[in-house]
């Protein structure tokens, strides 16, 4: 019927990356994520070191090391904070959507239920991505910016050059990234159950908080592999000479596992729910 | 295409215990513009959002622009313009941002030229102004017109309009009058809901009405008019006289108003009588008056009003049904 070319979800993907990233509560939840490495860069360089064996692992290299500022950072924000921004993010994806009201508008737009979510997914995604990079890079500024930088000495105790090492905190970002893939996986589920988002939020970020205590806990060990937090922690792998990708691969895995269960969970719900918001 | 924009059969929707919609067999002709009445409550909106596949249906089906609902939402509705329940918008976007994202949502719309379809519809609405004002500092009335221009942002074959003048000032209504008339006009049909019965009284070729779920009537706004009884109007000073002579004819004859229609002499003051006619020719009531020397000063004979006959169908009741 017209002639010009068809818009694609490319258009919608972009345009729902606009609302993402244009959105002050986003911007607030990247900042907030970026004054953790400030905070240890600026605590570490008035008050020096803190003495080896205290703190978060690696927090003893920084006045070596500026570089190390991004690691610790990072180690620092796993546990609460990346879980606490992926969990607003995604759990805001569908009932933020339907508590106002527009979800009913992009469905008669319309924009396809199945399409809808997986552009949602994938912006949730993004955040991931955008998250991670901001500790890891403003660490990186800040280290920079505070302490020495030079050739990095890794876990296995060889060194390897400042480049080599900005590329491995690369690595990190991008492991970090894809160990909350599951998360958000969990969180877009959720997402579909209420027209609530502060309800599915909160639901999400209390359900990583009790995956990380299942796992600290021996008494449920056969629980542990399956747990979605159960590789959070081993980005340290990618640290070592030669790089130790098989940790990168479970945990690949196991998100991929995640992502199948709770996106197949969030379609079998979303595609035949009653839009009564 | 069938010559039904619409068409439904025995489409209900339960919630739990209540049908909110049982067994409406909808015909909406294709060209129409067709106003879709019912006291609140009585499942309009539900309505509407079975037929835009936001609900599935409880049992029966739903065909709209000639494809099954909702298996066609894909391929029907970039063919259809709506407004459910009320606009909706993200508050910290603009109004003209909220438009484009809507728009990237459909497939069908190319992206080269959203920026002059999304100031089009918005000057449509005569919101051009407010364009890249952030919908939180939009007035009500703002947003129903945006909600308006998201419906109108490419051509439609259909328009689904829930209570679309919700809010709008006289000029608003005015103008939403004249864009249905309008878009009617080059052959769009126009489904809309309301509560105004002057408004669909000016605009609407058609009309359904729902009570408590169900459709009690459907059809043209002439035979819905003139399927009920027709009343005469009298205007005399003597209303003892009067009433005599239409009791007489068999005329259903109303208590007598309180109040002189007219101020005048209080011996000669004009008064109103109302009766029903029913078989009876209105020649032969006027003949029979003046025969029996009864002062006629003003006579109707007139279709009841579109309230009227709406409160017949959907009763004199105050209180929501369900
Ligand atoms: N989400 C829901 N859950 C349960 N019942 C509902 C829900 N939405 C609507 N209903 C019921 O369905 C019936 C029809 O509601 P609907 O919104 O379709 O009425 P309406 O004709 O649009 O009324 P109004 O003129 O007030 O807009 C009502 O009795 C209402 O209580
Ligand atoms: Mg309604």
């Amino acid at each position: 019927m017209r002639a010009e070319r068809r818009g694609s979800t490319a258009a919608l993907f972009g345009s729902e990356l606009l609302t993402l990233f244009r959105r002050r509560r986003t911007v607030a939840l990247l900042a907030a994520l970026a004054l953790i490495p400030v905070l240890i860069g600026v605590a570490i360089r008035l008050a020096g070191d803190a003495g080896s064996g205290r703190g978060p692992a690696f927090l003893d290299q920084i006045t070596n090391n500026g570089l190390f500022v991004g690691v610790t950072a990072i180690i620092v924000a796993i546990p609460l904070f990346l879980p606490l921004t992926i969990g607003v993010v995604a759990g805001d994806t569908i009932a933020g959507e339907a508590s106002h009201g527009t979800l009913r508008y992009l469905l008669i737009a319309p924009a396809g239920r199945l399409r809808l979510l997986a552009v949602k997914y994938l912006s949730a995604g993004v955040f991931c991505l955008a998250a991670s990079l901001t500790v890891v890079v403003v660490g990186t500024l800040v280290g920079w910016a505070l302490f020495p930088i030079g050739p990095v000495t890794l876990l296995s105790g060889s060194t390897v050059s400042v480049g080599e090492g900005l590329l491995r905190l690369l690595g990190i970002a991008a492991y970090v990234c894809v160990s909350l893939l599951g998360l958000s996986a969990i969180g877009l589920f959720l997402s579909t159950l209420t027209t609530v988002p502060v309800g599915a939020m909160a639901a999400t970020a209390i359900l990583a908080v009790v995956a990380q205590i299942i796992g600290a806990l021996p008494q449920l060990d056969w629980l542990h592999p399956w747990l979605f937090s159960e590789h959070w922690l081993g980005f340290a792998d990618l640290l070592r000479d030669p790089v130790q990708w098989a940790s990168f691969a479970d945990n690949a895995l196991l998100q991929a596992g995640y992502i199948l269960v709770f996106g197949a969970l969030a379609c079998g719900r979303f595609l035949t729910k009653d839009i009564l918001s | 295409m069938t010559g039904f924009a619409i068409e439904t059969a025995g489409l209900s929707k339960r919630f739990r215990a209540q049908m909110a919609v049982d067994g409406i067999d909808l015909a909406v002709p294709s060209g129409s513009v067709f106003g879709f009445l019912g006291p609140n409550g009585s499942g309009k909106t539900t309505t509407i959002r079975m037929l835009l596949g936001l609900v599935a249906a409880s049992s029966g089906s739903a065909r709209v622009l000639g494809t099954d609902m909702p298996r066609g939402v894909g391929s029907v509705l970039p063919r259809v313009g709506a407004l459910v329940e009320g606009p909706a918008f993200l508050p910290f976007l603009s109004g003209a941002a909220n438009l484009r994202r809507f728009d990237a949502a459909d497939r069908s719309a190319g992206g080269r030229s959203r920026p002059a379809r999304v100031a089009d519809a918005l000057d449509r609405v005569g919101l051009s102004h407010a364009a890249d004002k952030k919908v939180h500092a939009y007035s009500l009335g703002m947003k129903q017109r945006l909600g308006l221009a998201n419906a109108l942002l490419v051509p439609r074959d259909l328009l689904v309009l829930d209570e679309p003048t919700n809010g709008l000032d006289p000029q608003g209504t005015r103008e939403v009058r004249n864009l249905i008339r309008s878009l009617a006009g080059d052959g769009t049909t126009v489904f809309v809901s309301s509560h105004l019965l002057a408004e669909v009284e000016q605009i609407c070729t058609h009309v359904g009405v729902m009570r408590a779920g169900r459709l009690v009537t459907q059809g043209t706004l002439d035979d819905f008019r003139s399927t009920g009884a027709v009343s005469v109007r009298l205007q005399t000073p003597d209303v003892a006289d009067a009433r005599a002579v239409l009791a007489r004819l068999g005329l259903t004859v109303d208590a007598p108003a309180g109040t002189p229609a007219r101020a005048g002499g209080p011996a000669d003051a004009t008064r109103l009588v109302t009766a029903r006619l029913d078989a009876t020719p209105p020649e032969a009531v006027v003949a029979a008056l003046v025969a029996a020397g009864v002062r006629v000063r003003g006579f109707e004979a007139a279709h009841a009003s579109l309230e009227q006959r709406f409160v017949e169908l959907t009763g004199e009741g105050f209180d929501v049904v369900q």
